[in-house]
């Protein structure tokens, strides 16, 4: 047998075959053009019904979380806002779930898979609670688990909260890949996947995305069941877009058209997350602008072909919150609620908090989500490496936040705001990356009434903006 | 320099990349450095410190690299006090 070239070129250029052989799907059926493909067949494809979903999940600890109305944050919340406003704010404890957090819903579809499949062990890339939600379902399943992470900086120092989910992942029995900052994450993994013959478990696969509409569908249910009303307004935490397309699209199957489905991240503007220096300047792995705002517009950027995390075709708005906001509110989650959560987990909280003041009083908002806590993967744990990095902290108006530089916790409630993206600057941003793949002038009626499904308008929006753009 | 016992847990290193062959895509300052990698298992035979060992990691397969960490640990904690957020939430300060 000849050697395989391992070289970082011979392995990138063997990418889609890799992907192939390691997920068991063939992307290439579904594409339409160079932009579009046909995403509701690629979801319909992986055959598994909502029932059977909730069944592999109850089997490996996984979904039926509670859902709490935080009512002293809620009484807070409306001491603050004008007369008739401030919505019941319902939370997700998604904590509750296998390894501590919704990611558990994630991998448990892809695990499940991977088993009936007959694969030997899953490979998961991730440097969030992904990898701990791999290897426990992993280990649950009899599988092996590997898990490959960004850690370190070039000095080997690494951020309290990665370091200990690379623990978390090793203490459910996985081998931990911990690599240095960079994007050649994606070429170990690839090299993984070939060695070793395992599933790709990534985040951006069908059955991952799947398996986190049964969160929707729990949201939903629970909601009616005990408000006799459909949510309002569910708050999602967003970096590469599974957590929104996974929930919203459970809340559509629920029958919650008119929910509306709103997106946030932690602003992290400023910093490259390639960056060997910047790296251990933010106080947030994940959850934050530098995956959530590329990924939302431009989905197929993960490690599979065609992601089936497609954030755009679900978003009716995106708020954006500070570090010392999220920092704030945790500490008052613990303090008012009587619960300690992780923070990157309660961004959806401060964005809800921002978002209820301005709801009235009878609507009701979800987070959807909560993450286990401990040391490391704590506020405390944050804003002392912070400190010990470099990095300013300090009580004032959040509004003067410097990411990579100052966090300033609110003084006050009122002063927990948020900060609205503009969907039209983001779509549009969408679109200028479509213009890469293919030419404006070549866009197909294909092309544009996928394109006019993946951003949530219509197609004569799409026609609109076609004309204004370059390469017309 | 001791002997390090075969079947110890340990920490390997490898550098996966030097700086020249990085990929094109990374911003100077990453582009300055090494890609490296670590990984944990335990040592398959006698060694030193420093020497190039294969370890078999937890799911039983082997990996090689340098030896740098004898019984790796976790040391991650709540870090130390900041006192910026202790009255958030409690009667000492206004919501």
């Amino acid at each position: 047998m000849t050697q395989r070239d391992n070289s970082y070129a011979a392995v990138m250029a063997r990418k889609n075959e890799i992907m192939k052989t390691s997920t068991g799907l063939d992307y290439n059926t579904y594409a339409q053009t160079k932009i579009a493909f046909d995403y509701e067949r690629m979801m319909a494809d992986t055959g598994y019904s909502h029932e059977q979903i909730a069944k592999i999940q109850r089997e490996t600890k996984v979904g039926n979380t509670p859902l709490f109305e935080l009512r002293n944050l809620t009484e807070a919340v409306r001491r603050i806002s004008p007369p008739g406003k401030g919505a019941t704010i319902l939370l997700k404890d998604e904590a509750a779930n296998a390894s501590g957090s919704f990611k558990a819903r994630r991998a448990s579809v892809s695990v499940f898979e991977a088993a009936q499949k007959g694969y030997k062990g899953v490979v998961a890339a991730t440097s969030g609670n992904y990898g701990a939600a791999v290897a426990s379902q992993a280990v649950q399943r009899g599988l092996k688990c590997i898990v490959i992470q960004e850690v370190y900086d070039s000095r080997g120092i690494g951020q309290p909260e990665i370091v200990e989910k690379g623990r978390a992942c090793e203490a459910y029995g996985a081998e931990v890949i911990k690599l240095t900052v960079g994007p050649e994450l994606f070429y170990i993994h690839l090299l993984t996947l070939e060695e070793t013959g395992f599933f790709n478990s990534s985040l951006y696969t069908p059955f991952a995305i799947k398996g986190v509409e049964t969160l929707g569908i729990e949201i939903a249910e629970e909601v009616q069941q005990r408000y006799n009303r459909k949510p309002d307004a569910v708050m999602i935490t967003h970096a590469g877009g599974g957590n929104l397309t996974g929930t919203a699209r459970g809340l559509l199957a629920a029958g919650c058209a008119d929910t509306r489905v709103i997106a946030c991240s932690v602003d992290l503007s400023g910093l490259h997350m390639a960056s060997d220096t910047d790296f251990n300047k933010k106080s947030f792995t994940t959850g934050h602008t530098g995956f959530g705002v590329p990924f939302a517009t431009w989905p197929d950027r993960a490690d599979v072909p065609r992601n089936a995390a497609r954030a755009l075709r679900y978003m009716d708005e995106y708020q954006l919150v500070t570090q010392g906001e999220v920092f704030y509110v945790t500490e008052l989650l613990t303090k008012l609620e009587g619960i300690e959560r992780g923070p990157a987990g309660n961004t959806s909280l401060t964005a809800a908090i921002a978002t209820a003041r301005r709801m009235d009083r009878d609507q009701i908002i979800v987070v959807q989500e909560t993450e286990y806590t401990g040391a490391g993967k704590h506020h405390n744990s944050q804003l002392s490496f912070a400190r010990e990095n470099g990095i300013e902290v300090r009580r004032g108006d959040p509004a003067d936040n410097v990411p990579g530089k100052t966090i300033v916790i609110p003084e006050h409630l009122a002063q927990v705001v948020g900060k609205p993206q503009d969907m039209i600057h983001l779509r549009q941003s969408y679109l200028r990356n479509a213009a890469k793949q293919l030419p404006v002038a070549s866009w197909t009626q294909d092309d544009i009434r996928f394109l006019a499904e993946d951003l949530k308008t219509d197609p004569d929006w799409i026609r609109s903006q076609m004309e204004s753009m370059p390469g017309n | 320099m001791s002997m390090i016992k075969a079947e110890t847990w340990v920490e390997i290193e490898k550098i996966i990349l030097a700086p020249e062959d990085r990929a094109p895509s990374v911003p100077e300052d990453t582009k300055r450095v090494p890609y490296v990698m670590r990984a944990s298992g335990f040592l398959q035979a006698d060694s030193e410190l420093g020497q190039i060992v294969k370890i078999r990691t937890m799911i039983g397969r082997e990996l090689e690299g340098k030896l740098i960490t004898v019984n790796p640990s976790y040391s991650h904690s709540f870090g130390k006090v900041v006192p910026e957020i202790l009255k958030i939430g409690t009667g000492e300060e206004a919501l």
